[in-house]
């Protein structure tokens, strides 16, 4: 009997059962001998100057055991690491912070003091004994307003709260612009707003630090997606060599981008560990998460967009004024550069391009990656540009789609924006989401509604995104992934992954790849991530990168790991290695089926047996690294149709169509998850989400009760479909798929509820008293 | 989100938590269901140093149709109010009311009597009593007395309890045949509170035309209003969607508006409007039968 190729099927996630019986262990299950709590003291003004800090009656507050300001921090804890900081002046320390404010507070939030007590209660009680004497300060939360000579500046020294620019030269984009007004064209611009958002995963943010004095090794169990990048930086920040720190990400419930960074309470807890020589935990709440966790996106986007009569898309200018917050993460600085910017022509062929940037400080919390990070901003602008386009020629907006398109047969492409595009048929996608939801018909149907005064909207968004980062110079660091693979005496097989998984479902696809090129049941094997001390240095999980980089690691060892035993089979079957076949778990002889060994059989001979042959070393494991030469582009089409309540302005999703391509599918069950939770993130992006600031910095949105989450009773089924174009850039042809449907949600519902509107564009969140306003003006106003 | 310290007293009476809750005064707080209390000491805007927990008290959870009214118990759940039958046979509005309060989890823990004595100007519950016209009987250390719903409601987070008092039964009396009601709300999209709902209850003559109206607007005002001009629109009046509109349309007089980042005056003056004519709308069909 022959196994059943795993790849390709959907088989059910492997680690469900432990998380959805409660027998998983996340950061706050952990209750170690003598754990120490830790809270954190943090700014109640958007700015401040900091004139004095006390905390005498906190240190005398029953079971309190430290209090630490920055004081204390001085010379001991390095500033929050930063992947890539840019000139002119984050590499010379704008935006840069230690764990806790010195001098000023620059956001709501901002961490001020922690208090190290017996027990969490305790800690957050002693928190309310500290005083602080603020100075308050004018604050800045509009990144334009900030840009301005005369805005509240958050760092002095610097003269402006501009960290970075990026303006090429305008001399060719102006030309296609003229040139296409002189043919008869159009050009038509729009600001676009990308709002501001709170990842908001299920698991908040958690920490647990141990420090042994005895060999100064310190372990670190933290919330996180990227364990070895947190182990290098925190020995950095802590003074420690990177072989006395461990860090160990336990299970993690969800991250969305927002666990792809160092955070001030890592390095805290870590330091009180050290300092008291007990285990510390903190464990964030949510209206911390709502605060202080990374946000997402926060630009404002400037697009101009030339076409001619016919709808071909002549010239494309974006300005992009991206919203920094307050302090650098890890990534803050480069989302809208090096994503943003190098995607704004979408899946369309437009001759010349042209990008320019202004990263900006603000008195709100530091933004970062956000799923998508960064892409979502771009996809949005290049799907908002057609829109424009078909709008303003009252074009269908599917037709302006198919005029413009990189062709199939135009693969690999570089973009305009000088991005090089792997593989793709964009084309294909929509015709099929098209007839999938029946597009021509619901225009019909539209046309019927229209007369009868009522609101229907469709909406597609045809996008494309940039994956599996990364390859060389992308970063100034490898994006590499790696995977160590064994297969010990009984045969059994165990992959420690340099990837960090936390909910993506690794622990399933990685199992199904070994599985299948090994020919054993998906039960002999084991995938093992998230412990420094035995996973091989990765780069962590975030990106749509972990199945791509990750999963090719993990291939790429399984192959070696075969011709190894290839040549041992053939030692133990006295054949040549090039006649042994690997098939269904057995290694046999081409032309004598009945010579054969097992795998079990191979795996123990090289595990135990002194027989093998020479040259050949005991043991089967190998530690492979993979860091790609390219990057993958996924894609797809979504189509959304909205009907408005005209009385409330409420937004009603009637129908959502998907259609992505991710290349090949390793297991379409976990694809059709991501899909679907991408595109609820990006509806709630659309429709609901929003983190508001009132004008002194104060956060309007610390709970729940204002920060309005997708609700499943407001969606509707989703309807999926897909295309396969696998990418030539890895040998498993896979693409990426975790963000895509985040990416392609958003432009979709903004689409459709501008349409329904009759309007070029309207600003997300489409929430209901925006939209009522907008129908009020209509109404006030008939159009001629 | 960890609450200040408190003492914790779980009652075994009414009157236990009512000498308890004269006894500690302006720094108890009762709890029930908890659902609006535990929050708001999670985020330490309450910091009562004692809890009086009158959720275990027996026999304050029930529903009974008894002398022309039914009475609920002050401690009955949402979820029991929007599965009783009674009250949907009687008054449609409470289990719809009931039913879009929070998720089910709150639902499940949260009570009637929670409801009206925490008076939150955007809870769904306080409308539907008062347009009701329920009887709110409450015990304190002077005794019993009933107070009106109308005369319940002082302001925002303000009710006409006296200190020591408990609410613990909420009386509805049966209305006339041919009466109908309806509960409509514009949901904040994050809390799920209202940002502008309806309570109506109207009663038709045997020709169709209104003889009474009970309007009540929540979540738009600081506290549960009785639109007053719509109710008196309505009466005498064949309720087609012209005269319903039209009445409705002064839903939002003799309001005090709130206005937060989920809605302006502006627009809950219009919502309260809307919500208004089309829960009327629905109490009156159901009034038709």
């Amino acid at each position: 009997m022959g196994i059943a190729a795993l790849v390709g099927t959907p088989i059910k996630r492997r680690e469900d059962p432990r998380l959805i019986t409660g027998q998983a262990t996340y950061v706050d299950d952990l209750k170690l001998a003598g754990m120490l709590y830790m809270a954190v003291l943090r700014s109640p003004y958007g700015h401040a100057r900091i004139r004095s800090i006390n905390t005498e009656a906190a240190r005398q507050a029953p079971g309190v055991v430290a209090v630490y300001t920055a004081q204390d921090l001085k010379g001991v804890v390095g500033s929050i690491p930063v992947a890539a900081p840019l000139p002119p002046h984050i590499t010379n320390g704008m935006g840069r912070r230690g764990p806790l404010a010195e001098g000023k507070v620059r956001f709501y939030g901002d961490p001020v003091a922690v208090v190290i007590a017996e027990s969490r209660y305790g800690a957050r009680d002693a928190l309310d004994l500290i005083e602080v004497d603020y100075e308050p300060l004018p604050a800045v939360v509009d990144p334009e307003k900030a840009a301005q000579p005369d805005a509240p500046l958050l760092y002095e020294e610097f003269g402006t709260n501009v960290a970075a620019s990026v303006h090429p030269p305008t001399d060719e984009i102006d030309r296609v612009f003229a040139e296409t007004q002189a043919n008869g064209g159009v050009v038509v611009k729009q600001r676009i707003v990308n709002q501001r958002l709170a990842p908001s995963p299920m698991e908040t943010r958690g920490v647990v630090a141990e420090f042994r004095k005895a060999d100064r090794t310190l372990t670190v169990w933290s919330s996180s997606q990227i364990p070895h990048l947190l182990r290098n930086y925190l020995a950095e920040q802590l003074g420690l060599p990177q072989h006395q720190v461990r860090v160990i990400v336990p299970e993690v419930g969800g991250g969305f981008g927002c666990k792809l960074n160092i955070y001030p309470e890592e390095a805290l807890a870590a330091f009180a560990a050290m300092k008291t020589g007990r285990p510390v935990k903190w464990i964030e709440d949510r209206s911390e998460n709502l605060a202080v966790t990374i946000h997402g996106r926060d630009q404002i986007d400037y697009v101009e967009v030339a076409a001619t009569r016919e709808g071909k898309i002549t010239g494309l200018k974006v300005h992009v004024v991206s919203d920094l917050g307050a302090y650098l993460q890890f990534f803050t600085d480069v989302i809208a550069i090096a994503f943003t910017l190098p995607m704004i022509c979408g899946c369309y062929d437009i001759p010349v391009a042209y990008g320019s940037c202004d990263i900006v400080f603000t008195n709100k919390a530091p933004t970062d990656a956000y799923r998508g990070a960064g892409r979502p901003e771009a996809a949005y602008i290049a799907e908002r540009a057609v829109d424009l386009v078909a709008h303003a020629l009252g074009k269908d907006p599917a037709e302006v789609r198919m005029i413009n398109f990189v062709k199939p047969e135009q693969f690999p492409h570089k973009m305009a924006t000088g991005t090089v595009y792997d593989s793709g048929n964009y084309q294909l996608a929509l015709e099929k989401a098209m007839q999938l939801i029946g597009y021509q018909q619901l225009r019909a149907e539209q046309a019927q509604l229209r007369a009868q005064g009522k609101l229907m909207g469709i909406g597609i968004s045809s996008y494309v995104e940039i994956c599996g980062i990364g390859p060389k110079g992308l970063t100034p660091f490898g994006l590499y992934e790696s995977a160590r693979v064994r297969v010990d005496q009984s045969g059994d097989v165990l992959i420690y992954t340099g990837a960090s998984p936390h909910g993506q479902g690794e622990e399933t696809t990685f199992a199904q790849i070994a599985a299948d090129e090994f020919g054993i049941p998906i039960e002999r094997v084991l995938v093992l991530h998230g412990d420094t001390d035995s996973t091989p240095e990765g780069r962590g999980t975030y990106g749509s990168r972990t199945t791509a980089v990750g999963g090719t690691a993990v291939y790429n060892a399984v192959q070696k790991l075969k011709e190894k035993m290839k040549q041992i089979a053939a030692h133990m079957l006295e054949a040549s290695p090039a006649d042994v076949t690997l098939e269904d778990g057995r290694f046999s002889v081409t032309g004598a089926p009945q010579k054969a060994v097992t795998f079990a059989e191979v795996a123990a001979a090289a595990n135990f047996s002194n027989t093998l042959p020479p040259g050949i070393e005991p043991g089967l494991e190998t530690t492979v690294f993979f860091e790609p030469e390219a990057c993958t582009f996924p894609f797809g089409t979504h189509i959304c149709v909205v009907e408005i309540d005209k009385d409330t302005g409420e937004v009603h999703l009637r129908r959502y169509v998907a259609v992505d391509d991710c290349g090949r599918q390793l297991n379409p069950l976990l694809v059709a998850g991501q899909i679907h939770g991408g595109i609820v993130q990006g509806v709630g992006q659309a429709l609901f989400e929003g983190v508001v600031y009132d004008e002194n910095g104060q956060l309007l949105t610390s709970t729940f009760m204002d920060y309005a989450m997708p609700l499943a009773s407001e969606l509707p089924p989703f309807e999926l479909d897909h295309t396969v174009t696998p990418t030539p850039y890895n040998p498993l042809g896979v693409k990426g798929v975790g963000e895509a449907g985040t990416i392609a949600a958003t432009p979709a519902v903004a689409a459709a509820v501008a349409d329904a509107l009759g309007l070029p564009h309207v600003d997300i969140p489409l929430t209901p008293e925006r939209i009522w306003r907008i129908i009020q003006q209509q109404q006030a106003q008939p159009q001629a | 989100m960890i609450p200040a310290a408190f003492e914790y007293h779980p009652a075994t009476s009414v009157d236990e938590a009512i000498a308890l809750l004269s006894q500690y005064g302006d720094d108890a707080k009762l709890l029930a269901g908890g659902h609006s209390l535990l929050p708001t000491m999670k985020l330490r805007l309450a910091q009562p140093a004692h809890l009086i927990d009158i959720g275990r008290i027996p026999g304050l959870s029930y529903i009974r149709e008894e002398q022309g009214a039914v009475a609920v118990g002050a401690l009955t759940t949402y979820a029991t109010i929007e599965r009783s039958e009674v009250l949907r046979r009687h008054f449609a509005l409470l289990p719809e009311c009931a039913s879009v309060i929070g998720d089910p989890q709150v639902r499940n823990r949260g009570t009637i009597g929670g409801s009206i004595s925490h008076a939150d100007p955007s809870a769904d519950m306080p409308g539907a009593v008062r347009a009701l016209r329920a009887e709110i009987r409450v015990r304190g250390p002077n005794g019993e007395r009933t107070v009106a719903a109308d005369d319940f409601f002082l302001g925002t987070f303000t009710t006409a309890l006296e200190p020591g008092e408990i609410v613990t039964e909420i009386r509805f009396p049966l209305p006339p045949a041919r009466t109908g009601s309806a509960y409509t709300k514009l949901a904040n999209k994050a809390s799920h509170y209202a940002v502008a709902g309806c309570a109506a209850v109207v009663t038709l003559g045997a020709d169709g035309t209104c003889t009474a109206a009970s309007v009540v607007i929540t979540g738009a005002g600081t506290m549960p209003t009785r639109a007053s001009t719509v109710e008196a629109a309505l009466v005498g009046k064949q309720l087609d969607e012209a005269t319903v509109a039209e009445a409705a349309s002064h839903a939002a007089e003799g309001l005090e508006l709130m206005e937060d980042i989920h809605g302006s005056k502006q627009y809950r003056a219009q919502m309260a409007a809307v919500m208004a004519r089309r829960a009327i709308l629905k109490a009156a069909e159901r009034a038709r039968g």
